[in-house]
């Protein structure tokens, strides 16, 4: 494959479009294993949602 | 079960634990598919050359940035007028997306303006108005990391949200409207795309992996958000049983 003359900013425009979307996923997994974590740490300390209001979700 | 049924809380949690795994391997089947035409099934294009290779991630790109505000549009209705958690979820994890994607159609459309214009930047009506949208994005986030409570951050993000969709046919008609450097519309447009069959496929391909990876990444965040607001009740809980003992 040959991506004649201008194959510096194709390659950029792959890399940087790459690096964007492997970020926001490493963002949603770190940030759901963070939530995850600290919602096991309130109910081992016997916080739990049992009578928490709904509006508060 | 009624769609509306989803609309709660608990449910889209579990309807994300089961629908999470098949839309990431569509995502990933779409990104395969669609880099394997955009690389090494469509042709070079008669001007542009191996540059046209950078549409393929620039389009799709332009078009997630403005779903994404009107998905949060959309939010923001159900934030004010029904006020509906979810709604308040979902606007507030589509900013951070709309702002990624909003970014790298500015990135890719510069790195294909250099070689192709001459210049990586000019303030063209269509440039102008997706760095305006890139910059509400950016405004957007700060506005809900000011307020700690969610809900009043929900309501003014929501009023924001709707003042800024103003700019959603500003940016599409910008092309129409002013004389731009930027090509005028060749896909949406009345009377059909102009655009060659064999660049246009790999293009509507890539478009759709693009927007199976915002469904995704959205599902996933909005997921996030709920359990944050969880966590958030609960230590105000605890704080609650702190200050009464």
């Amino acid at each position: 494959m040959d991506l004649g003359p201008h194959a510096t900013f194709i390659v950029a425009a792959y890399a940087v479009a790459s690096a964007v979307v492997l970020t926001l996923i490493a963002w949603v997994i770190i940030d759901y294993r963070a939530q995850c974590r600290l919602l096991a740490e309130l109910e081992r300390r016997g916080i739990t949602r049992k009578s928490v209001p709904l509006s508060e979700t | 079960m009624p769609l509306i049924a989803y609309a709660n809380p608990s449910r889209f949690l579990s309807l994300t634990e089961r629908v999470l795994p098949w839309l990431v391997g569509a995502t990933a089947i779409a990104f395969g598919v669609g880099l394997y035409q955009a690389f090494w099934v469509a042709p070079e294009d008669y001007q542009q050359g191996a540059t046209v290779r950078i549409m393929f991630i620039h389009v799709p790109a332009a078009w997630l940035g403005m779903v994404c505000w009107t998905v949060m549009s959309v939010s923001a209705l159900g934030t004010l007028v029904w006020r509906h958690p979810l709604a308040d979820v979902a606007l507030k994890t589509a900013a951070p997306l709309g702002a990624a994607f909003t970014f790298v159609c500015l990135v890719t459309g510069s790195l294909w303006g250099r070689p192709m214009w001459g210049t990586y930047w000019v303030w063209d009506a269509r440039l102008t108005s997706v760095l305006v949208l890139f910059l509400m994005y950016l405004g957007l986030i700060a506005l809900w990391r000011t307020m700690e409570d969610p809900t009043r951050a929900g309501r003014a993000a929501a009023i924001l949200t709707l003042v800024g969709a103003v700019n959603l046919p500003i940016i599409k008609f910008s092309v129409e409207w002013w004389n731009t450097l930027h090509q005028k519309a060749s896909v949406l447009r009345l009377g059909g795309p102009t655009i060659d069959p064999t660049i246009l496929v790999p293009l509507l391909i890539m478009a759709i992996a693009f927007t199976l990876l915002f469904v995704t990444l959205h599902a996933a965040a909005m997921r996030n958000e709920i359990l944050r607001r969880r966590v958030r009740t609960l230590r105000l809980r605890q704080a609650h049983a702190a200050q009464g003992a």
